[in-house]
């Protein structure tokens, strides 16, 4: 029998899919927390895109989207780049637009081939300013291994942009029996970082505030390419993979506890956070779970492959730090806990909007 | 970090804590004044390693959470202004006022900004003459000095387009309205280690002596709670109630005599209401008549706004100690950190917010938010 069926009005906004607690209700505008990654950002997909042009490839809502065409397995994805200062030490935005859309591919196991390139730059910005930011994007994809295939440019006004904003996608293969999603994540799996945290939203913040914690703190934006080809070699079966960006440590692991139905166990004397992180996170009032990261990644393994894929990554130049940093377990799915130093525990949460620094 | 990694020893933590328990032998409750103390019980899980006898009752010390609805409007009010640059610390921005948030005023086009020192709201106004420059001057006796500070550059530089807003707030009419509390249950006081750096210690052995409760100046690391929570049960168990020094690294006696002499200069004592509390006589510090010209109220003439609390919310019985924050019927349902429903929720020093971000597991009845 067949139901009689009612097309939507796609002049009447569709209330079914705003569940409760309603998202954007206390904002009309887009404010700056809707871009930080955190639960805010997961209510503007879930509820305004998804409704909008939702399929069932987006939605996985994985940082890459993996393709059949023409008999080949593709990973897609892009990624907007609007970081202020344009110049950091230990990379520029340039760098950044590379290795972001690079590692987004990295994670699901998929070695980056071609990018696109799109360029917005604001009335006035000084051409050298381009030359140099588009002379750094063209070594980040040497380096990567990456061939820039396509671009574009367009001027907007002057105060109507930052500067200069880039926008990359990149398309790879994924090589045949490779299963990398967050959904993989079992009971029993391993949590793995591939080294010290934290690094890169504390360099890009000792030089937008002004602030210097001693020693100088530099990016650790790097293409995480080759440490993920050296893992994959020694074991196929990974799990998950995710590069820790922004919403940090913290957000990534809630991603995949909450896509996987896992409950996430770190253990707290063991997360590798370097002395100036930890002091300068002190010193703000911010926790470095929360920090971004633009040259680590996360795996998760079974536990009877991780001796294996921890001696490759500690075998790569990127991956010298690497440690296991806790376990994926049945008990509270879709939460991160931590194991404090002194035999507690505590809920590592999803941040709502952009990490705020304390008042004291 | 020199003076912070030394006091998160487990080891020794471990130690303290045996000597805690050995020291016990009956209940006791005891308040830890600051929120700053508040995050660390409750980020290292520190109150899950006490005797069962002991409990540590949150206290009112979140410069965030008390400072009133009232207030939080004044603020939105003034932001939302044309030619006003707002300067505030980072976790000011996401208090609800009663119908609208910082946040949400950047985003319709007030000129919003989150800076680290007042200092800095000031540079804003040299920076931008055309422009009003107006900086949240919040908090206790801790960010009190450089808020007077920063008054006291803008006369003397002669920067005519800077003011403060004004919610200050003092740590000792705090505890002695708490513990004029019919409902009061505190035994004894964690004071607030960095207040007693700017302060020092003399304020406080007249209110031990007056209600009969020890009071030990605590720091913010967990061996500094622990260290804290050791003494005041000690002086519990004895019978006595004196104030003593466990935070020597940070506070002398005499405070800091030239933070005491700015604040003197350019404050002076007024009545203020506390979020959740109410009114305090005698609690909090406005512009003195030198430095009136540079108070944002009158500037901007926002000083007839006044506005109500949720009755939902229990955040005053939270503050007194009186409950629990997963006591509240609307803990972690109504009131969520992203969906606030009182200040405690906002700031992660406030007890809610530290509860609902540390503690769920714990609290198994406490619905989470599906969202």
């Amino acid at each position: 029998m067949v139901e009689p069926v009612t097309l939507p009005d796609p002049t009447m906004p569709d209330f079914s899919g705003w569940t409760c607690p309603l998202p954007l209700r206390d904002h009309p505008n887009v404010v700056m927390g809707h871009g930080g990654g955190g639960q805010m950002s997961g209510e503007l997909i879930e509820h305004l895109f998804v409704p909008a042009f939702g399929n069932p490839v987006l939605a996985g809502l994985t940082d890459s989207a993996v393709l059949e065409l023409g008999g080949a397995r593709l990973a897609f994805s892009t990624d907007s780049f609007v970081v202020q200062p344009l110049f950091f030490p230990g990379g520029s935005i340039g760098h950044l637009a590379v290795n972001g859309t690079v590692n987004d591919l990295a994670m699901s196991g998929a070695q980056a081939s071609y990018l696109s390139c799109g360029f917005i730059l604001e009335e006035g910005v000084e051409l050298s300013v381009v030359a140099q930011i588009a002379a750094d994007l063209g070594a980040a994809a040497e380096h990567a291994g990456v061939t820039v295939v396509t671009g574009d440019t367009k001027v907007v006004d002057a105060g109507h942009g930052d500067g200069v904003y880039l926008n990359t996608a990149g398309i790879g293969l994924v090589p045949d029996g490779i299963d990398i999603r967050p959904q993989r994540a079992r009971p029993g799996d391993v949590v793995i970082v591939s080294g010290l945290i934290g690094v890169h939203g504390i360099a890009i913040m000792s030089v937008r505030e002004g602030i210097s914690f001693g020693t100088e703190v530099v990016s650790d934006c790097a293409p995480l390419n080759g440490l993920v080809a050296a893992m994959l070699a020694v074991a196929r079966d990974v799990h998950v993979l995710r590069d820790p960006t922004r919403g940090g440590v913290a957000t990534s692991l809630n991603e995949i506890a909450k896509a996987a139905g896992v409950g996430i166990e770190l253990i707290e004397r063991d997360l590798p956070i370097p002395e100036t992180v930890a002091n300068a996170c002190s010193f703000l009032g911010l926790d470095p779970l929360y920090v971004a990261n633009e040259g680590k990644l996360l795996a998760i393994v079974a536990r009877d492959e991780a001796e294996e894929v921890l001696a490759a990554m500690r075998a790569h130049p990127l991956g010298g730090d690497a440690a296991v940093i806790g376990e994926c377990v049945p008990a509270h799915p879709g939460m991160v806990v931590t194991r404090t130093a002194f035999g507690a525990t505590r809920v590592v949460d999803t941040p709502i909007g952009e990490q705020l620094p304390r008042i004291c | 970090m020199k003076y912070l990694d030394e006091f998160s020893d487990p080891e020794l933590a471990k130690r303290l804590v045996d000597q805690i328990h050995a020291t016990t032998t009956k209940s006791w409750a005891m308040m830890e004044v600051c929120g700053g103390q508040t995050h660390t019980i409750v980020r290292h899980g520190i109150d899950q390693l006490l005797p069962d006898g002991v409990e540590m009752i949150h206290g009112p010390g979140c410069p965030v959470c008390v400072t009133p609805l009232e207030v939080i409007d004044k603020a939105l009010e003034i932001a939302a202004q044309p030619d006003v640059i707002f300067c505030s610390f980072g976790d000011m921005l996401r208090v609800p006022g009663s119908e609208r948030d910082l946040f949400r005023i950047k985003s319709q086009g007030g000129d919003v900004r989150v800076v680290y020192s007042p200092l800095d709201a000031l540079r804003v106004a040299q920076q931008n003459p055309d422009k009003q420059v107006v900086f949240f001057g919040i908090g206790f006796e801790t960010t009190a000095p450089p808020n007077a500070m920063t008054v006291y550059q803008a006369k003397k530089l002669g920067i005519p387009n800077f003011s403060l807003l004004v919610s200050h707030v003092r740590v000792p009419p705090a505890i002695e309205a708490i513990m004029q509390s019919p409902d009061c249950r505190v035994q004894g006081f964690l004071a607030a280690g960095h207040v007693c750096s700017v302060m020092g210690t003399a304020e406080y052995p007249e209110l031990a002596d007056k209600y009969g409760v020890p009071i030990v100046v605590t720091g913010f690391e967990p061996l500094d709670i622990l260290a804290g929570i050791l003494r005041t049960v000690t002086q519990l168990e004895r019978g006595e109630h004196t104030v003593e020094n466990a935070y020597q690294r940070a506070v002398r006696d005499e405070g800091n005599p030239v933070a005491k002499a700015m604040l003197a200069d350019v404050f002076e004592t007024t009545d203020r209401s506390w979020r959740g509390i109410g009114m305090i006589p005698q609690s909090g510090w406005r512009l003195s008549e030198r430095y009136r010209e540079y108070d944002a109220e009158h500037r901007f003439q926002v000083a007839d706004i006044t506005t109500q609390e949720s009755t939902v919310c229990r955040s005053g019985e939270v503050l007194q100690g009186l409950i629990k924050p997963h006591e509240c019927e609307a803990f972690g349902t109504l009131c969520t950190p992203r969906n606030p429903l009182g200040a405690t929720m906002v700031s992660s020093e406030g007890a809610c917010a530290a509860y609902y971000l540390y503690r769920r597991l714990q609290t198994p009845e406490v619905v989470t938010s599906g969202g």
